[in-house]
């Protein structure tokens, strides 16, 4: 690790294909600013990426990465994570990605606290196959599979999230790049699971989620010098609020231990010592 | 043929049969015996039949016979059960003081003992140790001197306390001595003991000890039967190494964490069974396409769907050889015993690293939950080679770079394998992805890249079949023109049909195949033969297709599919069956 990185050392030579205007941009930007302020260099990082737009980061960032099948990117991370605590992992995806293929994953991800970072773009539609409805899609939303709404709740990723024992459990929004990347930076620093939601606008399917939305409607728990994220209780109420769009760490436990802590999970397991080890054949003693 | 002395224990799920017959299973072992152990169990915690058999000889046993001399008998329908296996003169242990035994008829030329199991039991300190006191009159019954049970009991209940273990020993002497008191019986059998020195292990747990041997150092999976004591003996074990077993939330977790435990370097593994592959299946591509190396076991049970779950079968070979859409450049290693479980594990993390692919190693069921004595020099440690193939270090990180400086993951070199760097590897890192990707691992759709790199994994294989041995084991009569071809654990089994067949003048060769892909070629054995015959567990006859495929040549099929292990003596039948079909098969 060196103190002279910068975030555009996370930069690949590659450019994006994300639509211009795309709420992508804002959030992957964020990341990488937190990584490097985090003191990371990409040599020491590794980012898992789902599938559909989001998972395109892998791609247009330079460090370890790998760019999985729908839905299962935590799991990727997770094991990452567990043979080498001391990378740091970033895991990367989108709302269908994250919450409704990768439901399952994300909370099992959640409560097994392992320390690492989820970074959700969230942009309430299905982008890359061109506009259908998403998990965190608006009842009355009318997509080209919905023409005359989705006739189901939208999913709510932060009472999931809560409900699973969550430690860290934030929102931002890609367009408020300084909030975002600072957002980013505390769930990387947390001692566990940092669960990030993103609103990150598609400008291409989604006219009511849209950059002027999201601005008009945020709330910033930051700014209110009453709002405790330690308190559980004021969280629950807060992420039960479907009333409001909500920034800010929303929630955050003091006490968590990371599963790697708990676990006792401190080695790089990748160095395998020459030679049967010491006590080898006791393994085999065992079946006397 | 061994003397040998067949003998088990059976009763409802939940009575502790499968306890019970590993504590006998280890006093003989430790008594230097040889001990081949199956069991009957049913897919619940409590009630139905279950039971667990051992054979038992002096002289190595491998298979399992349609015969049974002493029974300990807990329930009425373990009588029944085992009616075709007993015979005149076969001694069956049962208490028939328990209310629910009055019932319990013995056959007249059978000799039935009657012990007060429970009573004896609570005489001991508990009604709980009945199936000790069973095994102390079991011990009388075959003239094994109790010592031996003593050393078990010790093992087994060791840390439970002092006053548990003597408990124990007490239990079984008095079921011993009412046998000596009560039964004025010469009974037939003596289990001499020797000074050999064995080591009783299954299939499940020589995997994971091979694991362990071979550096694994993550493990994730779900619970399945029957691979769940591959995690189970793993966890526990593979900590004193700095390694960790985490139990995921299903299979599809479970392969994608070993698959990112993997790219960081660890040696990873998780094992499950047929409908766990099924559901890891689109994994394994991303890993086969990504190059990651990864093992995979596959412990085979009845399928279709979940089947039957505690029931043998070698159903899944097309699965693992053709499963997965796109074409995708595997290995599948098949062990043919629970000892080559240990050194086929060990190879198949040797052949994933060097070529950067998952390796799947197939047991059965049969194989994985049987109990087998082996001198314990059939697992040297020291002799276990560890390969990590082309891993590229911070210092020669500069030969891998393009001119940009950038990292090629996915180099197209000659043998199909590229250079690997672990991530914390300074100007190593690189991104790869399930999409066809270039030499730098990222995302194309050009037409000569997408060539380049198809081949390139492909050439990995062709790469594998020239430099490794694929070599088959081989048994019998090498002169004979009746092949045998086996995979699995059918090995045992038919080494032992074939002294059947030597009484009746009959003598085969055996080929023995613990490699289906790449695999053997069997060509020129498969012409040299005037009768060729394939022996497998399942009803389509699956390497028997493969065979045929590669040799071009009808085979004639052995093929066993109720869900039970073929035994030596029926398969000695129905080789001299197929024998006698006529050679050639109607196309």
């Amino acid at each position: 690790m060196s103190s002279d990185v910068r975030f555009t050392d996370f930069k690949s030579d590659k450019q994006p294909t994300w639509c211009p205007g795309c709420g992508d941009f804002g959030t992957m930007n964020g990341m990488m600013k937190a990584l490097a302020n985090t003191g990371n260099d990409p040599d020491n990082t590794f980012v898992v990426a789902g599938i559909g737009c989001s998972g395109k980061i892998g791609t247009y960032m330079h460090s370890y990465a790998l760019h999985g099948v729908h839905g299962r990117a935590l799991p990727v991370g997770i094991g990452v994570k567990a043979a080498n605590p001391n990378l740091e992992v970033m895991v990367a995806g989108g709302d269908g990605d994250g919450y409704s293929i990768g439901a399952g994953h994300f909370v099992h991800a959640v409560r097994r606290n392992m320390d690492m970072t989820y970074v959700v773009m969230d942009n309430r539609i299905y982008g890359l196959t061109k506009g259908q409805f998403s998990p965190t899609s608006r009842e009355d939303f009318e997509t080209s599979t919905s023409p005359d709404g989705t006739h189901q709740q939208p999913v709510n990723p932060l009472a999931l999230a809560l409900a699973a024992g969550g430690t860290f459990i934030a929102q931002s929004f890609s367009s408020d790049a300084q909030r975002h990347a600072e957002i980013v930076q505390q769930a990387i620093e947390h001692d566990g699971f940092g669960f990030v939601n993103v609103y990150s606008p598609c400008v291409t399917f989604n006219d009511v989620d849209t950059y002027d939305y999201f601005r008009d409607s945020l709330v910033d728990l930051g700014d209110d010098e009453d709002y405790d994220p330690n308190d559980y209780d004021q969280a629950k109420e807060a992420i039960l609020d479907r009333s409001k769009e909500y920034q800010g760490v929303i929630y955050q436990d003091e006490d968590s231990r990371s599963y790697n802590d708990r676990m006792g999970l401190t080695e790089d397991l990748s160095d395998i010592p020459e030679g049967a080890p010491e006590d080898a054949m006791d393994l085999v003693r065992e079946f006397y | 043929m061994p003397e040998d002395l067949n003998w088990a224990i059976g009763g409802e799920a939940g009575d502790g049969i499968d306890s019970t017959g590993k504590i006998f299973a280890q006093a003989l072992s430790r008594a230097g015996r040889h001990v081949f152990t199956s069991k009957d169990f049913a897919s619940r915690i409590r009630g139905g039949y279950t039971a667990y058999k051992i054979r038992t000889a002096v002289d190595p046993v491998e298979s399992v016979v349609d015969r049974l001399d002493i029974l300990i008998a807990l329930t009425q329908r373990t009588v029944e059960e085992n009616m075709d296996e007993l015979h005149e003169g076969s001694v069956i242990i049962y208490d028939g003081e328990r209310t629910t035994m009055q019932d319990l008829e013995i056959p007249e030329e059978m000799v039935g003992l009657d012990v007060p199991l429970k009573s004896l039991a609570e005489d001991a300190g508990g009604a709980i140790m009945r199936n000790i006191v069973a095994l102390g009159a079991a011990c009388e019954a075959t003239n094994f001197p109790i010592e031996n049970l003593d050393e078990s009991l010790e093992k087994r209940f060791g840390g439970k306390g002092e006053s548990i273990v003597e408990n124990n020993k007490e239990a079984a002497r008095l079921g011993q001595e009412y046998v000596a008191e009560e039964f004025d019986h010469d009974f037939d059998y003596d289990l001499e003991t020797t000074d050999d020195d064995y080591v009783l292990l299954n299939g499940d747990e020589a995997i994971g000890m091979g694991a362990l041997a071979a550096g694994c150092r993550f493990y994730s999976g779900y619970p399945i039967t029957p691979a769940t004591n591959v995690m189970e003996y793993l966890t526990g074990r593979i900590e004193r190494y700095g390694g960790t077993v985490i139990q995921a939330e299903d299979e599809l977790s479970a392969i994608n964490m070993a698959l990112g435990a993997a790219r960081a370097g660890a040696r990873a593994m998780t094992a499950t069974s047929g409908p766990g592959i099924d559901l890891m299946t689109e994994t394994f591509g991303l890993v086969a396409t990504t190059e990651t190396p990864m093992v995979i076991v596959d412990v085979m049970r009845s399928g279709p769907s979940t089947g039957m779950p505690t029931k043998q079968e070698q159903g899944d070979l097309n699965m693992l050889l053709y499963g997965g859409h796109g074409e995708i450049p595997r290995f599948v290693v098949a062990p043919t015993t629970v000892s080559e479980c240990f050194h086929k594990t060990v190879e198949a993390f040797n052949f994933a690293e060097k070529y950067q692919t998952p390796v799947y190693l197939v047991a059965d069921l049969a194989m994985a939950v049987t109990e087998q004595t082996f001198p314990p020099e059939e697992f040297d440690m020291d002799a276990v080679e560890i390969d990590r193939g082309k891993v590229v270090d911070d210092a020669a990180i500069d030969e891998w770079q393009n001119e940009k400086g950038q990292f090629q993951p996915h180099l197209a070199t000659e043998d199909g394998v590229s250079p690997r760097t672990f991530p914390g590897t300074a100007g190593g890192a690189h991104m790869t992805t399930g999409l066809e990707h270039d030499a730098l691992g990222r995302r194309t759709e050009e037409e000569e890249v997408r060539l380049e790199q198809v081949d390139k994994r492909n050439r990995k294989v062709e790469t594998a079949k020239n430099e490794e041995d694929w070599s088959y084991r081989e048994f019998g009569d090498s002169d004979s023109d009746k092949l045998v071809i086996s995979w699995g654990s059918n090995e045992g089994a038919i080494r032992e049909a074939m002294e059947f067949l030597e009484e009746d003048d009959i003598s085969i060769r055996l080929v023995s195949v613990p490699y289906m892909f790449p695999r053997p070629d069997l060509s020129e054995d498969v012409e040299a033969a005037n009768d060729v015959i394939v022996v497998e567990c399942n009803a389509t006859g699956q390497f028997a297709d493969v065979v045929e495929h590669d040799t071009l040549t009808r085979v004639k099929r052995v093929n066993k599919y109720n869900g039970v292990r073929f035994k030596a003596d029926e398969l000695a039948e129905e080789i001299k069956n197929a024998l006698a079909e006529g050679t050639e098969v109607e196309a």
